[in-house]
């Protein structure tokens, strides 16, 4: 269902119509009645696949639906004011109603209730967020203009690749190129090599940079921080099993002109295909070294 | 504009009471009418550079692919509207608004610093002609977004110092202009004029200036810590010799976030000058509203770190943002609710003014609704530096300050020229404008949440339709926009004679509406006696 | 320009004037000069007009407001207009002194302990920048820098600093006497205090100028050096600056009393610059503690 995730995706393929219809309708009910949705639907924010992501999701829904509610009433009051109260129907101002202490603590007090309402939900995801304790596989995400490296440690260690734009992608996107996005697969949202992790496994990402500050997002994940240069932020999350797949994302801090050029795309896969994709990856290395081809550079020069 | 005026008789100094003639009435201007014009004049013109700048960003992202323009220009477009609508559009007409009504609502007979006024009027076409001039220099304009974040701002060619010293600029023009606008209030009110008689819009304006003054020197170091991290070989905001890029971050948003009130507390002003005035009853709670003012101010001090919770802070940091920043609802809450109930039981006409003051609480709200979702923190995470961001702060913005200011043009401009604009027009252009409005910037909440980032040239093909719904609305509203001008200009021209009290409702408050329209070039050479 | 009449019953609104046109066209210039010169399109030379047309800025606006001063057009509504005008002058320019100490702050307490692994950002020395154990003072974990050897010394607060808060301490006094003898009407003992005061104010500037000197050739101590010196020269350096202003503006207060200016009750062009130097010292208290001492 998601949008960013490909290989699932079938929100492109539905019929243009429908989708315009529905988004009509969703917009003149509010956007969220979409909200039982399982993943992005164009409207609304994914479910995702991991404990986090849901979090996030509900919390995201609780906070609007309290917002819809607010609105409701007071935008119900000022409407009832602008029908009743109108000059030209003979309304005659009560000018004697200037101030009234009782109301004015009341509509103090209650936005007050409202929000610690709001914030005792979202301190608990946070402290839970933060917690990259007990992690099972952590990978060192570096950013560049305009590309992520990945280098594997615990289980992983001496995986170190680089991931770009797909080639397709690239084309498409070069100005006057003359093709039509929409006939490219996953138009700016594939690279050549995904980062590949395992379901079920806490992953904690290690982020930098090599220059200037990027940052690393993939929505279903519920995961977002920044890369920057000189400090490792730490992130992690951990995908449901049964929730193997392509998940795509983008780099969301601005890094210059290929900023809007730089996805990230995680393929998670069950621990033991996890395992063997390892073990290949391995093997691919052994034989690049001994074919004499350095591996990528990891040492950080950072100067000015 | 403002014509010196058959009332004037009773000045003893004539030699005062006539506009200098010409270029040098502008130049050397010393009158707050005058400069207000000036300011006024020079703001609906970045209004609309800068709305050109948005026509062309619009223009691109209207379907997937790069049809226009090459990655770099388009992410100098938006570091540049930014720019230009903030410190070009917004800020000037509010100071503006500033010269041509403090002195008339507190009976002073100009502004307190004259000279200093026209000063910090005419910085500002310097400054811009150097914001605009790096477009042409090698290299092009700085495309690192408003916020200047480095180390990629520091990636800027021969334009960057252009863009350092143009802000330097710019916030010596804003501090001495906050400067003036406290000086005047707090010495040139009229004998009488106690703090707490003091209109809505003159009160607004008193705290914005502080923020002015606490927060633009803020600005000025931290753009010049870019400067010397550039030019000097000094290390701020570069890991390598101990500095940290987030530290930018914090003295930007330390500045960054007073500023976003200093583009709204002002409009709050005007809305409570019209709200009253057509519901025909005074402002409801009017000390609770110079608190609530008051109580955000504060706040703002205090939650600039809900920019930066995706960059990487300690938990207690993230805790203590998130509920300093959800406590600004409350403050916000009640000017929201003293303004409804300013119009219950109230006598209810519907002047342009007036729709346009409608029209800002509800959109002004709604922008209000989706910034407390960003404060929450763990839901910021997958909001932050998507087009949820750029929804949320184009309806604080644009139907928040823009409105304002368009509500405070069409409510004073009568007292400015001295005649009635007409009233079809105004209306015509405030309906596409509420209409359009909506269609540019509500789609864009559905955007960012399904995970359309901002700054991008180009998107996944996903995005197609909403952006294409966007980008009408904003050729829409955009057009729209050009109704303003023309009833602007017709009024300056003529039409039918405004009175001294131009509004019929049976209390517009201020001083202003005592003089005749239009107000005599001098306001109070005597003052006015406040009972 | 405003014709000569002496109605102190009005507030005074100049007619019209061209300083401030002629101001902006002045910073316009000064700016284009320092961007011509940063981004060498133009040797520093270019930097000389807009100073010139900056001193002649100040030459003929204070020369027009001085001369409405003493032709008593300006009433106490006036006066009171500039003094609360220079006061949220100078909280402007504390503001702008606060954004470097806040650098300062946030280098000493966040960046650099955690680029040594404090708290949350650990792994910024464990994967980063291994053998960095920063204390303060510090260049960094790359060791920036003039010297190959990547250190650097300190001047320490007990030398020369330490005779400059003497200095500005005493200079702080003088101008208080100074003021104390203008309200009384001592006109010599004003005369001699002022000038002790802006003397005193160039000789502190003259040290600082002796202490860079050895910071840049003998300590390895330079902009370049790291955060350490970074905030230390944008910190000294700013208030250097506003010194040296400070004390031009003594000096220029001192040949006004020379010619006679000022009365026992008005007075606020000396005030003013009064108000400023104290505030000069107080910021230097701050240099001295934060800087220099701890
Ligand atoms: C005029 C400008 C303006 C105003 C007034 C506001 C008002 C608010 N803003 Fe906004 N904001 C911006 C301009 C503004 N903002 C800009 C320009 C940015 C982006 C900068 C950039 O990155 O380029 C931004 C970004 C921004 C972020 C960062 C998002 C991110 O980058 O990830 C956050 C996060 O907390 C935020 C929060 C808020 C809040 C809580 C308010 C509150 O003040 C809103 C309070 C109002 C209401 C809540 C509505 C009315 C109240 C009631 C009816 C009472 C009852 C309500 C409740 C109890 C809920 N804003
Ligand atoms: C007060 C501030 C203000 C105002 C008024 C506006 C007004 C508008 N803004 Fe913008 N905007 C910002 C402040 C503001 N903005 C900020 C701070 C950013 C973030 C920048 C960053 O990321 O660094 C931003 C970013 C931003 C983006 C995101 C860019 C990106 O992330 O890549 C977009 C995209 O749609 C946009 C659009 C618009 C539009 C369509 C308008 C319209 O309302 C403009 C309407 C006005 C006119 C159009 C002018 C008048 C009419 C004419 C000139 C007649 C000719 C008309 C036609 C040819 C149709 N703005
Ligand atoms: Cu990397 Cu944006
Ligand atoms: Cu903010």
């Amino acid at each position: 269902m998601s949008v960013i995730r490909g290989d699932h995706d079938d929100s492109t393929s539905r019929p243009r119509a429908i989708a315009w219809a529905r988004a009509l309708c969703l917009a003149t009910l509010g956007w969220a009645a979409q909200a039982e949705a399982n993943t992005s639907d164009g409207y609304n924010l994914p479910v995702g696949v991991t404990s986090l992501s849901r979090d996030i999701y509900t919390l995201h829904m609780e906070v609007f639906w309290i917002c819809v509610a607010i609105a409701v009433a007071v935008f119900g009051v000022m409407i009832y004011a602008l029908v009743k109260f109108r000059h030209s129907q003979g309304a005659i101002p009560d000018t004697t109603l200037v101030h009234s202490t009782k109301v004015e603590i009341i509509w103090t007090i209650i936005p007050v209730a409202i929000l610690v309402v709001m914030a005792i939900p979202a301190a608990k995801v946070i402290l839970m967020m933060e917690d990259t304790r007990n992690s099972e596989l952590s990978i060192r995400v570096t950013g560049y203009q305009w590309k992520w490296e990945y280098q594997y440690m615990d289980a992983g260690e001496g995986i170190d690749f680089f991931s770009t734009l797909s080639r397709d992608s690239n084309y498409a996107r070069q100005l006057h190129s003359g093709i039509d996005p929409n006939t490219v697969p996953n138009y700016l949202l594939d690279v050549d090599k995904p980062m590949v992790i395992p379901s079920g496994t806490k992953v904690r990402l290690l982020l930098t940079s090599q220059d200037v500050i990027h940052a690393w997002w993939v929505p279903d994940f519920g995961a977002k921080r920044s890369a920057v240069p000189g400090f490792v932020n730490e992130l992690w999350f951990k995908v449901d099993p049964g929730k193997e797949g392509i998940y795509r994302g983008q780099c969301t801090s601005l890094c210059g002109r290929d900023h809007g050029f730089m996805p990230v795309v995680v393929d998670v896969r069950t621990p033991d295909d996890f395992k063997k994709w390892v073990d290949e990856q391995k093997a691919a290395s052994k034989q690049a070294a001994a074919q004499g081809e350095q591996p990528p550079p990891t040492a950080l020069v950072l100067s000015k | 504009m403002a014509q010196s005026h058959a009332s004037d008789a009773a000045h003893h100094d004539d030699h005062h009471d006539q506009p200098a003639t010409g270029i040098k009435r502008w130049l050397f201007a010393t009158n707050h009418k005058d400069i207000g014009t000036m300011y006024l004049v020079f703001s609906l013109i970045m209004f609309f550079i800068g709305g050109a700048m948005a026509m062309l960003i619009r223009a691109e992202l209207f379907q997937p692919g790069l049809q226009l323009m090459q990655p770099e220009f388009f992410n100098q477009l938006t570091t540049n509207h930014a720019l230009v609508m903030i410190f070009g559009a917004v800020m000037p007409a509010f100071v503006g608004l500033a010269n041509w009504m403090v002195p008339l609502q507190v009976g002073a007979p100009d502004m307190a610093l004259p000279r200093m006024n026209n000063f910090s009027f005419w910085i500002l076409p310097f400054a811009f002609t150097l914001l605009l001039g790096t477009f042409f220099v090698p290299g092009g304009a700085a495309a690192g977004g408003w916020t200047l974040y480095p180390p990629l701002s520091l990636q800027t060619g021969d334009s960057f110092p252009m863009l350092i010293f143009a802000i330097h600029m710019m916030g010596i023009s804003s501090i001495m202009g906050a400067i003036n606008v406290i000086v005047t209030i707090m010495n040139m009110r009229a004998p009488g004029m106690t703090l707490l008689k003091m209109p809505l819009f003159a009160w607004s304006w008193l705290i914005t200036a502080y923020l002015l003054i606490a927060v633009m020197p803020v600005l000025a170091g931290s753009v010049t810590m870019l400067l010397t991290d550039h030019f000097f070989k000094t290390s701020f905001f570069n890991a390598a010799g101990g500095g940290d890029p987030i530290m930018f971050e914090h003295i930007f948003w330390f500045f960054g976030h007073p500023e976003v009130y200093i583009m709204i507390l002002p409009a709050f002003g005007i809305i409570s000058e019209i709200l009253p005035t057509f519901s025909r009853k005074p402002l409801f709670g009017a000390t609770s509203m110079i608190y609530a003012i008051a109580s955000i101010a504060f706040l703002s001090f205090i939650v600039w770190g809900h920019h930066m919770f995706a960059d990487g802070m300690p938990v207690a940091a993230q805790l203590f943002y998130m509920m300093s920043t959800m406590l600004i609802a409350v403050p916000t809450g009640v000017k929201v609710f003293n303004w409804t109930a300013t119009m219950w039981r109230g006598s209810l006409s519907f002047e342009p003014p007036m729709l346009f003051a409608i029209a800002f609480l509800f959109l002004f709200s709604i922008g209000g609704f989706s910034g407390l979702m960003l404060a929450i923190v763990p839901a910021d995470f997958q909001y932050n530096q998507t087009y949820f961001v750029v929804a949320h702060f184009h309806y604080v913005l644009v139907p928040g300050a823009i409105f304002g200011i368009m509500a405070g043009v069409y409510y004073w401009l009568p007292k400015w020229t001295g005649h009635m604009y007409s009233m079809a027009l105004a209306k015509t252009h405030f309906w596409l404008s509420a209409i359009f409005i909506n269609v540019l910037f509500f789609p864009q909440h559905f955007l960012g949440l399904a995970g359309m980032p901002r700054r991008i040239p180009d998107y996944a093909v996903q995005f197609t339709d909403w952006n294409m719904v966007s980008s009408i609305g904003g050729f829409a509203f955009g057009l729209s926009q050009v109704l303003f001008a023309i009833v602007i200009v017709q009024c300056i021209r003529g039409g039918k004679k405004a009175s001294a009290k131009v509004w019929e409702g049976t209390n517009p408050t201020g001083l202003e509406w005592t003089l005749p329209s239009p107000a005599p070039y001098h306001s109070f050479s005597t003052a006015p006696e406040i009972h | 320009m405003a014709q000569a009449h002496a109605d102190a019953s009005k507030y005074y609104i100049p007619h019209s004037s061209p300083w401030p046109i002629y101001g902006s066209v002045t910073l316009f210039t000064l700016m284009w000069g320092a961007i011509s010169t940063l981004n060498d399109w133009l040797p520093a030379w270019a930097l000389i007009p807009g100073f010139i047309m900056l001193a002649l800025l100040f030459i003929f606006w204070f020369h027009t407001v001085i001369g409405e001063n003493q032709q008593g057009i300006y009433n106490m509504a006036v006066d009171r207009s500039f003094r609360m005008g220079m006061m949220w002058f100078i909280f402007s320019e504390v503001m702008f002194f606060a954004a470097f100490f806040g650098a300062l702050f946030y280098a000493r307490n966040f960046s650099v302990p955690w680029l040594s692994g404090d708290g949350v950002k650990i792994f910024s020395k464990l994967l980063l920048w291994n053998d960095y154990n920063g204390a303060w003072p510090t260049n960094g974990p790359s060791t920036l820098g003039p010297r190959t050897d990547g250190t650097f010394e300190t001047v320490p607060a007990l030398g020369l600093p330490a005779i400059n808060t003497a200095i500005l301490l005493t200079s702080s006094v003088t101008v208080t006497i100074a003021h104390h003898a203008l309200i009384t009407g001592h006109r010599t003992r004003l005369k001699i205090f002022l000038a002790l005061t802006f003397l005193l104010g160039f000789t502190f500037v003259g040290c600082q100028a002796y202490e860079y000197h050895e910071a840049y050739t003998e300590l390895g101590l330079q902009l370049g050096t790291g955060i350490y010196g970074s905030t230390f020269f944008m910190l000294t350096g700013f208030h250097g600056m506003h010194v040296t202003v400070g004390a031009i503006m003594l000096t220029v207060i001192w040949f006004r009393v020379m010619k006679g200016h000022f009365t026992p009750q008005r007075h606020f062009g000396f005030e003013a610059v009064a108000w400023y130097w104290h505030f000069v010292d107080v910021v230097w208290l701050g240099l001295f503690t934060f800087v220099y001492w701890l």
